[in-house]
């Protein structure tokens, strides 16, 4: 919508704003009341989205927006065809992404140099251009047109993801156009603060942010606490390894997480709301700027929201770099000037939270599913997902996987939907082997559980959490040792010190588990990491501490034979831990390429051409180069 | 001493209105120390003692006080940092993908360890646990805020030559943010601190 909004919005303008740009909207969903519309010259004929976040721009979707805006021109197109900048889809593999709408049509990997084509065989010829349409499967010349006939996308259901990818996630009137701040402008006109927590305890949303606790019954808490002032903190402190579902929400639909906020503050009795967000994301702060500056023009913010008697104002507050800082009390501690480390609980944040003050703190997805909710209904949330987990949940899906990016799917979707269906499945032709939940506080979820649903409830019972969301898969090649290693050093290295249990436990462990992977692993290692998990576990401070031996805890539980094999026979079956591994060449095999002794760094590798070659294990830095480009897999390990 | 000693700080007054605007956001004006420091390292680069002490000063604390807070976080740099710091990711994901290859690149192109400057003062090298989040895309490397994605050893080195010999075409080729993360890049232009730090 190119018409800026000029002035501050009351309930009715607000209504007028969004009609204003409903029919854009509906053609962009595909919907038919947009038709006439566009058939009279209201609408352009189409309009065609290319991604500007992360992992398009990364491969150079401005460029490609240039290429298509400068082809429109030369076909002399510009007011039939809107080409425009818009949130991440979430299939980040096939960056860039292109779609156009209202015919759905998904672009993948798109380049400069083929906007040409697509101006002539799609918007004029009303074709699709072929070779860019998704190919699901590299073996089969299939390919699929349309974006909602993706198994990529047809098993997701987006709710906190909504507008991503729909909107320009800079221009408020897009967002307004996609029913933002509606919500909010119905809560202060219709319902009581008491009928908001009572719709939000219906939803049965739990706390995206990895503990789950019942949104609406925290909202009841810090409601009742009574107080002259209270706070709402968002925490954007994202930072579990392999999470990244808030960025994309924060840089895709930042409006969402302040509109609910003010919902809450509404909730509450609160007026004054604090983002607390990682420095590491300068573009999340940048958007976030911008949404709250055009949102408290437009009176959506600020003093007498909408022209009604409640007022909100929100301030973004940047972290500095400590993972611990995401943990609550941390989190208030680090805004109130001191070291970000936790504190015992009670008193909960809603009794004595920021200065002392009630109060409400809730992370970026879960606020992102609070204005659906109202618009909705709570029980239209609950009728979503599993008895005991309701709606949907966020994934950022990373690692050895063939589709990578943020997925938004129904609890009690199964892991294995995800990986193969949503996902695609494993890269390479190799074998899954786990997968990884909850980051640095989850558990892995090994292949004999792979048709689990994805809800609290069954990954609790399998030692892995849902988490934050973080979603790593691992194929074959993974040493699951090795993973736990790697988890238990960045808790260490992130442990505030502030108690003994997970400043000087999870160093211990740490010791145990890098003499296992040196291959100097004892006798009875297994059981004293054991044993010190449990005292970690059960006399930390706080979450960080308390779940930091769970990925090796799960780990033993589903590979302890690859533990035994580290430890009694000084092998790593996955052929990664470095001073367990020594690479040979097969004789038989080997056809005398010399490519290996072309690769090797160290000069390891000797022979002649089309003879046998050999390696030199004292010159060998196990880095694995000649293993990965041997193609009759003479090199072996 | 994890800050060391440099020249007097000048942020307190050039940005004298924005630190007041700063410290009127809170009930309690020691909410201020962070977002101070971030000026301070805005304007110097990195943060010296004399910007712990001036912190103090304006909020009334111990210059021992804002140490404590100030060495808790990592993204403080105690010490003069190059033009150019290269912060690689090598978290799972990161490692999974490859990180430490990148990083081993790195560290045989510049002749230096993670934490370490190269001698000419350019460029600083990191590696950093904390999960850069862009997981989809790794091994994740930010040179200053600007984004790298994709990384190799190969394109590791090319991105140091980019930098030594200021190519902005080079480095734009990989930047997530292309021409214009280059040219901020190579400009050195430390990124405005936004008005909310």
């Amino acid at each position: 919508m190119t018409t800026a909004l000029g002035t501050r919005l009351n309930f009715q303008t607000l209504v007028q704003a969004r009609r204003g740009g409903e029919a854009m909207m509906a053609m962009r969903r595909g919907q038919p009341p947009a038709q006439a519309l566009r058939a009279a010259g209201v609408l352009p004929r189409l309009y065609v989205m290319v991604c500007g976040d992360t992992g398009c721009l990364a491969r150079k979707s401005d460029k490609t927006r240039d290429a298509l805006i400068q082809a429109m021109s030369a076909y002399g197109l510009d007011s039939d065809v809107e080409v425009m900048r818009s949130g991440c889809f979430g299939f980040c593999s096939q960056a860039p992404v292109v779609v156009t709408y209202p015919d759905g049509i998904f672009y993948c990997q798109v380049k400069p140099e083929d906007a040409e084509e697509i101006v002539t065989r799609h918007v004029l010829g009303g074709q699709p251009v072929e070779r860019l349409l998704y190919q699901p499967d590299p073996r089969v010349r299939q390919r699929v047109a349309r974006m909602m006939e993706m198994s990529f996308f047809k098993g997701q259901q987006r709710i906190a993801l909504r507008n991503l990818g729909l909107i320009d996630p800079e221009s408020i009137e897009e967002a307004i156009a996609a029913r933002a701040y509606e919500a909010l402008a119905r809560v202060l006109q219709e319902m009581t603060p008491e009928q908001v927590i009572a719709e939000m305890k219906r939803s049965g949303l739990r706390g995206r942010g990895g503990a789950g606790f019942p949104t609406g019954l925290k909202w009841e808490i810090a409601r009742n606490t009574p107080g002259d002032i209270k706070y709402v903190t968002c925490n954007a402190d994202e930072g579990d390894p392999g999470a990244f579902m808030d960025r994309g929400i924060l840089e895709g639909d930042p409006h969402s997480v302040l509109e609910a906020m003010a919902i809450a503050g509404y909730a509450i009795g609160s007026h004054h709301g604090f983002i607390y967000v990682r420095a590491e994301y300068p573009n999340a702060v940048r958007r976030l700027e911008r949404a709250v500056s055009q949102a408290t023009d437009l009176g959506l913010l600020g003093e007498r929201i909408l022209g009604s008697d409640f007022s909100f104002h929100v301030e973004l507050r940047l972290g500095a770099g400590a993972y611990v800082c995401g943990e609550e009390t941390a989190l208030m501690a680090s805004v109130e000037g001191k070291r970000g480390m936790p504190r015992p609980r009670p008193p909960f944040p809603s009794d004595a939270g920021l200065w002392g003050k009630p109060t409400l703190n809730n992370n970026v997805e879960t606020y992102a599913n609070v204005p659906p909710i109202i618009l909705n209904g709570g029980d239209w949330y609950a009728s979503i997902g599993t008895e005991k987990s309701k709606g949907t949940k966020v994934f950022a899906l990373a690692g050895n996987v063939t589709n990578t990016g943020l997925v938004e799917v129904p609890m009690g979707t199964t892991l294995r939907q995800i990986v193969y269906d949503v996902g695609g499945g494993i890269p390479k032709g190799k074998k899954f082997k786990a997968a990884q939940t909850g980051g640095p506080s989850g558990g892995c979820v090994p292949a004999e559980h792979i048709d689990t649903p994805i809800d609290y409830e069954s990954l609790a019972a399998l030692g892995s959490i849902v988490g934050s969301g973080g979603l790593i898969i691992m194929d074959e090649d993974a040493c699951m040792v090795d993973v736990a290693r790697y988890y238990l050093e960045f808790t260490q290295d992130e442990s505030c010190g502030k108690c003994p249990p997970c400043r000087i436990g999870t160093k211990r462990m740490l010791e145990i588990l890098n003499r296992i992977v040196a291959g100097e692993g004892e006798e009875g290692d297994i059981e004293r990491l054991e044993s010190l998990a449990s005292s970690i576990k059960a006399t930390s401070l706080c979450g960080l501490g308390q779940n930091a031996p769970n990925p090796v805890l799960s780990t033993i539980r589903y590979f302890r034979d690859e533990y035994e094999a580290h430890i009694r026979h000084k092998h790593c079956p996955a052929g990664r831990c470095k001073e367990l591994v020594e690479y040979r060449v097969n004789a038989e095999k080997c056809i005398g390429c010399t490519l290996c002794i072309r690769v090797c760094p160290s000069g390891a590798i000797t022979g002649e051409l089309k003879k046998p070659h050999a390696i030199d294990t004292e010159l060998c830095a196990k880095c694995g180069s000649c293993y990965d480009v041997c193609r009759p897999k003479a090199i072996e390990r | 001493m994890r800050f060391a000693h440099g020249e007097a700080p000048t942020w307190p007054e050039a940005r004298k209105a924005e630190v007041e605007e700063i410290i009127a956001r809170y009930p309690d004006s020691r909410s201020a120390v962070l977002p101070l420091l971030h000026l301070a390292q805005a304007a110097r680069g990195w943060v010296a003692q004399e910007d712990l002490e001036a912190v103090g000063r304006i909020l009334g604390l111990s210059t021992a006080y804002v140490d404590s807070t100030a060495s808790f976080y990592a993204m403080y740099h105690g010490h003069p940092v190059g033009k150019y710091v290269i912060t690689v990711c090598t978290n799972l994901s990161c490692h999974l993908a490859g990180a430490g290859k990148v990083l081993e690149a790195l560290e045989k192109t510049l002749g230096i360890k993670p934490g370490e400057t190269t001698r000419d003062g350019l460029i600083t090298l990191e590696g950093t646990s904390e999960c850069l989040a862009a997981c989809d895309a790794g091994p994740v490397a930010q040179v200053n805020v600007e984004y790298f994605l994709r990384l190799t050893g190969a394109k590791a080195e090319t991105l140091v030559e980019a930098l030594r010999s200021g190519d902005t075409k080079a480095l734009a080729g990989l930047a997530e943010h292309g021409e214009a993360a280059a040219e901020a890049v190579l400009s050195a232009r430390v990124r405005e601190v936004p008005a909310h730090v």
